[in-house]
């Protein structure tokens, strides 16, 4: 008996940080999985079928193409642009700047970078304006910075980000050995990057890529500022929602969006864990 | 040559793409819609507005609060786990993991019943936010802690505090801290940068913080969000810069 207090003591030390995020993480995420199962009260599949709903369906297929598309967009981007940085040394003036404005923008971006694209091309933005002054074109046309085509835009001013930072470690891992050694058997320039290089970094750029893909699907922060007016894709349906006066009782379609949500970000995520299991091979 | 010139061109393009939002919000900002010309009103509001005022001290104060509360929780925890749970890291790595995989968006929805709790405890002040944002930076914390604390012989320098007569108290902050100064202070830096940006949470449990505050103004005073959205960004730029230096000098020892 006392054999095993002992044992359990240590475990103690645990109890702060496991109640805490007991309180503030599993129990909102159970409240919003048990939640998306109940009508009423009770239990019930009527929210979880409301997904089936078209403009739902809709929302969702727009988010996966936002998310999609900026994911690729920003993937290849920013593995350039982290290609471009790690040419220069560790302690270049440039390198520290690019990589902290890309933290910059890639964590505390949201609300200040819808706001970064109203000043430059919004209605009376500064770009905006020049063109209308100078060349005479209607940079704005129908309002598209405020839907689809503009979103796409402003995520990939974090998405460009992102990817520096979670891809330079990557290609810092290359070992000038590496190429060396192929050189010394005979490689190009050419073999060397298409034989050694893209096969190293394939699982950590898929990786990556995956990150972009689940950090543009939840944002939120971005898109509300951006757009006021419909809820063109999920997580604005989840403001909705939850924020919908005129539709009383549609909290707990919020609630299944919510768990939609997740299991999409947790697919992913789970990629992500296995691609990050392979390149880790290499990158000790 | 032309490999050089390539590089050039593209730097440059990058360049363009990151600047010219940039510099457009600060023509923006500067705007003088009533009589033409420069005025740097919009920025003098930021200081003077009661409004955005309390808001920039609110997030402020949450940014200071999520760091030490983020601190008090995981630094020991994450210490205890090395020393004498070994076997549990895993868990804790995972637990610490999980923010990611659950949105700010998710955890919100779900977070309103706690938070009648929570207010019921703390009062109204935006500052209860801490406890939702220090889950939101857990797992960039354990990261960086992860890499300090795994640089360092913990057990080592502890059994050798304990056996001179140390309490696990003074081991954890006169020992382990300042051993792991680079991974608390890139912990600390990286935490200001998410919860000076947060909006999700906030804006859904209606707490005035700058970016709540930032998207309600923008729908009545454009230059002064927009003045307020480019200080963000360039304070939390700067303070990732400084970070980098810290870096720099602790990486001849460490390495």
């Amino acid at each position: 008996m006392r054999a095993r207090l002992g044992r359990l003591t240590p475990a103690l030390g645990l109890v702060p940080f496991l109640l805490y995020l007991l309180v503030f993480l599993l129990v909102p995420t159970l409240v919003v999985l048990v939640g998306s199962f109940q009508e009423g009260g009770r239990f019930s599949l009527t929210n979880i079928r409301a997904l089936s709903d078209p403009s739902i369906l809709h929302a969702l297929q727009e988010s996966v193409v936002l998310s999609g598309s900026t994911a690729l967009l920003g993937g290849v981007l920013g593995a350039l642009l982290a290609w471009l940085v790690v040419g220069l040394s560790p302690t270049n003036v440039v390198r520290r700047f690019v990589v902290s404005l890309c933290g910059a923008f890639a964590q505390t971006g949201g609300v200040s970078l819808a706001f970064a694209w109203i000043a430059t091309i919004g209605l009376s933005g500064v770009v905006t304006q020049w063109f209308d002054d100078h060349l005479h074109v209607q940079l704005m046309g129908s309002g598209w910075l405020y839907a689809l085509p503009g979103l796409i835009l402003v995520y990939c001013y974090f998405q460009i980000p992102l990817m520096v930072i979670v891809f330079l470690p990557a290609l810092e891992g290359l070992r000038p050995q590496w190429r060396e050694a192929a050189v010394n058997l005979g490689a190009s320039k050419w073999q060397y990057f298409t034989q050694v290089v893209v096969p190293l970094l394939r699982p950590a750029f898929l990786g990556s890529v995956l990150l972009l893909f689940a950090n543009a699907f939840a944002a939120y922060a971005t898109a509300a500022a951006l757009v006021s007016q419909g809820s063109p894709i999920l997580p604005l349906k989840i403001r909705e929602g939850l924020t919908s006066e005129i539709v009383l009782g549609r909290q707990h379609l919020a609630y299944a969006i919510a768990l939609e949500m997740v299991v999409v970000v947790a697919i992913i995520m789970v990629l992500y864990a296995l691609l990050l299991r392979r390149s880790a091979r290499w990158m000790r | 040559m032309t490999r050089r010139l390539v590089r050039g061109v593209l730097f440059l393009l990058f360049a363009l793409y990151f600047f010219v939002p940039l510099l457009a919000m600060l023509d923006f900002s500067t705007r003088n819609l009533v009589g033409g010309g420069r005025t740097w009103d919009a920025w003098k509001a930021l200081g003077v507005d009661p409004q955005v005022r309390t808001a920039i001290l609110a997030s402020l104060g949450l940014a200071v609060c999520t760091v030490a509360l983020m601190l008090v929780m995981l630094l020991p925890t994450m210490v205890w786990v090395r020393l004498r749970l070994p076997r549990l890291s895993r868990v804790i790595e995972f637990l610490c993991l999980l923010p990611l995989t659950i949105p700010a968006l998710v955890i919100v929805v779900g977070l309103s019943g706690v938070y009648a709790w929570v207010n019921y405890f703390f009062g109204y002040s935006p500052l209860v936010l801490t406890f939702a944002y220090t889950v939101l930076v857990l797992p960039y914390s354990y990261r960086a802690l992860d890499a300090s604390l795994g640089a360092i012989d913990v057990r080592t320098l502890s059994e050798a505090a304990r056996s001179l007569g140390a309490g696990w108290f003074t081991v954890i902050t006169r020992v382990v801290v300042p051993n792991v100064w680079g991974g608390v202070l890139s912990a600390a830096f990286i935490s200001v940068a998410l919860v000076l940006g947060e909006y999700t949470i906030a804006s859904l449990l209606n707490y005035n913080t700058l970016p709540v505050v930032i998207a309600l103004l923008g729908k009545s005073s454009g230059t002064v969000s927009v003045a307020a959205s480019l200080a963000s960004i360039m304070f939390a730029a700067l303070l990732l810069l400084l970070l980098s230096f810290v870096h720099r000098r602790r990486m001849p020892r460490g390495s």
